[in-house]
């Protein structure tokens, strides 16, 4: 089941990703991370398919990608 | 399960300090995944500008300098003229490359020197505050065009891949983007054909990058999206001005 | 070596420096320094070494820049104009401790000014010229010779203390013909020892970063410092002068380059008339030869500076001897000789008993 992983640390809530992902699998923490920033939470595994489109646009090099 | 993407080796491990929703991180990326592939990093040096990138110089796994503002190409020359066997690229934003830098970028060029160029095109100057680039394009307002880049007073935007695919030393000139993943994965593809034809020797190579500065834009990174594909893409068309290998 | 030569002080300028292992040489044309670039455009690719006409003083420096990070020796050359245009690359030269070499042919200024030979950089030359503070070496030929054999020197002492060495020349030096020899060897580049610093194949070290700055709070400073310490052995061990005449005289002119061959002429005819002076002629202006200075200031009456400016290297010989004994003026600015003549006149007034620190001639 491909999935993704998003370094708390590294991103910075851009929603770059969001925008990239074709399946909506991604979406914005409601909580803060220890960065100040809100960051992306991987919201629906299910539909992942491991396009890794979400990983091409981060410009923080914070979501691995898993198939 | 395996690991479809991975950190590329010639990109530090460190964190990225760009703004949320830079170009730069991506692109980065990019260029250090293109070392990787090409298996070039133990011989690259790479020239960083005066710029918000001016810290481009933490970030690639390679020997560095950082530059002048706007002689990235000039400092690339003496490099690579010094050691030919080196692959070496200059990484530039629009002030960087098409204001003072200007004479540089069009004379290496012209000399046809075998290096890659780089140039972020963010329509803005970012370490500097949000002042017009030689990019601003008319009507967008910026800290030293408060009502919007005026003809009468500021002239017109350049379009520089244009501009340079008249010298016949100007070997490979790309434009693309980096505001959708599809066109982040193409800008890659344009920046390993970049750096492809110094391997091969081919001459200058240069790949135009329409790129985020949402902070200084004072827009959201999605809607710094917006604004690439809405507003900078009818100016600045995105596709290929000369590839010398295609005959074009 | 050894063989005597016919050169063009700027040919030879350009043949020492190859000599002394230049491989990479990029420049603008400008007079009166157009034979350097001239002469480097075939003799670079003969010695193996590359040749650009850069489209600037500006991108010439730039180019520089880039060459001597490899650790290659490289040069540039320009005259007045076009070593200002010149002076952010130099200042990021220093701050990236690059020992580069580069030439400045003096002409008329300032501004356009004109192309006759002149001394009006001084200032611009040993008081930094770039932004920020750092120190140039500079060395002044007064010969053919000269300029044919101080680019090694250049290299030798650039490349010891890591700070930019410069040769400061005129325009006169830079076309008239004379006899020489090159003293040394030709250096064979290959031969020379790559710096632990310099950048390129990467393969098997750790990567390396040549740069100018550093934005964490007091880590400047830190990097300034430790260059001080280099400034300050220059300082000790570096200097180069010649003296003639000193030893029992009254008056001793001051004076580097074209300005010291007109001194010759007068010390040769203020001899025959009888006159107690003598020359010192700093070869290195910085650092500055301050001992014999003030070893001289102890028993002469005065010094005469002669300089083709409105008076810059005067403030160096003030500084040096404390302002103990009068230093006299005698300036010609705007690209003209001084004749043997017009400085025996001044240097009769400099000997006048109770003649106050003055400016001698300045028409």
């Amino acid at each position: 089941m491909p999935e993704i992983k998003v370094d708390e640390q590294r991103c910075k809530g851009c929603e770059l990703c969001i925008t990239a992902c074709p399946k909506q699998c991604i979406q914005m923490s409601e909580s803060f991370s220890v960065t100040g920033y809100y960051p992306a939470k991987f919201c629906k595994p299910e539909a992942c398919t491991g396009c890794a489109l979400c990983a091409q646009i981060c410009p923080d090099v914070a979501i691995e990608v898993w198939k | 399960m395996l690991q479809v993407t991975k950190r590329p080796k010639s990109l530090i491990d460190v964190k990225m300090h760009y703004c949320p929703g830079c170009g730069h991180g991506i692109v980065h990326r990019l260029v250090a995944e293109c070392l990787d592939e090409l298996d070039i990093c133990s011989r690259t040096v790479g020239v960083a500008p005066v710029g918000c990138s001016v810290f481009a110089d933490h970030y690639f796994n390679c020997d560095m300098i950082q530059g002048a503002h706007g002689r990235g190409p000039a400092i690339a020359t003496g490099i690579k003229r010094s050691r030919p066997e080196c692959i070496v690229f200059s990484y530039q934003g629009d002030g960087d490359l098409a204001s003072i830098g200007m004479a540089e970028t069009v004379h290496s060029a012209a000399r046809s020197e075998n290096i890659t160029v780089v140039f972020i095109n963010n329509s803005i100057y970012g370490m500097t505050g949000g002042q017009m680039a030689p990019t601003t394009l008319i009507g967008q307002k910026s800290t030293t065009s408060p009502k919007g880049r005026a003809i009468g007073v500021n002239g017109y935007p350049i379009r520089v891949c244009e501009m340079l695919a008249q010298l016949d030393g100007a070997r490979y000139l790309e434009r693309t983007s980096v505001h959708t993943a599809a066109h982040v994965i193409k800008t890659k593809k344009a920046l390993k054909k970049a750096f492809q034809y110094q391997v091969d020797g081919k001459g200058f190579a240069m790949v135009e990058v329409l790129s985020m500065c949402p902070t200084n834009l004072a827009l959201s990174p999605r809607d710094n999206t917006k604004f690439i594909a809405e507003q900078m893409m009818p100016q600045y068309p995105l596709g290929v001005f000369k590839d010398a290998e295609g005959g074009k | 070596m050894g063989e005597r030569l016919l050169m063009k002080g700027n040919d030879a300028l350009a043949e020492g420096a190859v000599r002394a292992g230049c491989r990479f040489f990029a420049g603008y044309p400008i007079t009166p320094q157009n034979e350097v670039p001239e002469y480097m455009s075939w003799r670079m690719p003969e010695a193996g070494g590359a040749f650009v006409q850069a489209e600037s003083e500006v991108a010439a420096i730039n180019m520089l820049f880039g060459a001597a990070a490899t650790g290659i020796r490289a040069m540039t050359s320009s005259s007045s104009p076009g070593v200002s245009l010149k002076q952010e690359g130099i200042s990021y030269c220093a701050g990236a401790d690059l020992p580069i070499f580069f030439a400045n042919v003096m002409r008329g200024g300032p501004g356009l000014g004109n192309i006759a030979g002149a001394q009006g950089d001084y200032y611009q030359s040993v008081r930094g010229g770039g932004h920020g503070d750092y120190r140039t070496l500079v060395l002044a030929p007064n010969s053919a010779e000269e300029m044919g054999n101080l680019p090694l020197k250049c290299y030798e002492l650039a490349e010891k203390y890591r700070i930019p060495a410069m040769i400061l020349a005129d325009g006169v030096l830079g076309q008239m013909m004379e006899p020489l020899e090159f003293k040394a060897d030709a250096v064979d580049p290959a031969k020379l020892k790559v710096p632990d610093w310099a950048l390129g194949v990467n393969k098997g070290r750790a990567r390396r970063m040549v740069g100018s700055y550093d934005l964490r709070d007091g880590e400047l400073e830190k990097m300034i410092l430790a260059r001080v310490q280099r400034y300050k052995e220059a300082e000790e061990k570096e200097a180069l002068w010649e003296t003639k005449n000193c030893e029992d005289a009254e008056v001793v002119m001051v004076a580097y380059g074209i300005a010291s061959r007109a001194c010759l002429a007068a010390l040769k005819l203020a001899r025959e008339q009888g006159l107690k002076v003598g020359l010192l002629r700093p070869i290195t202006l910085w650092p500055f030869p301050k001992k014999p200075l003030i070893e001289l200031s102890r028993r002469v009456k005065s010094f005469v500076a002669v300089e083709l400016s409105l008076g810059q290297m005067i403030d160096d010989v003030k500084l040096s001897i404390d302002c103990r004994v009068p230093v006299h003026l005698h300036a010609r600015p705007g690209g003209v000789i001084p004749t043997g003549e017009e400085i025996v006149e001044s240097l009769k007034k400099a000997l006048k008993a109770g003649a106050k620190q003055g400016v001698l001639c300045c028409k």
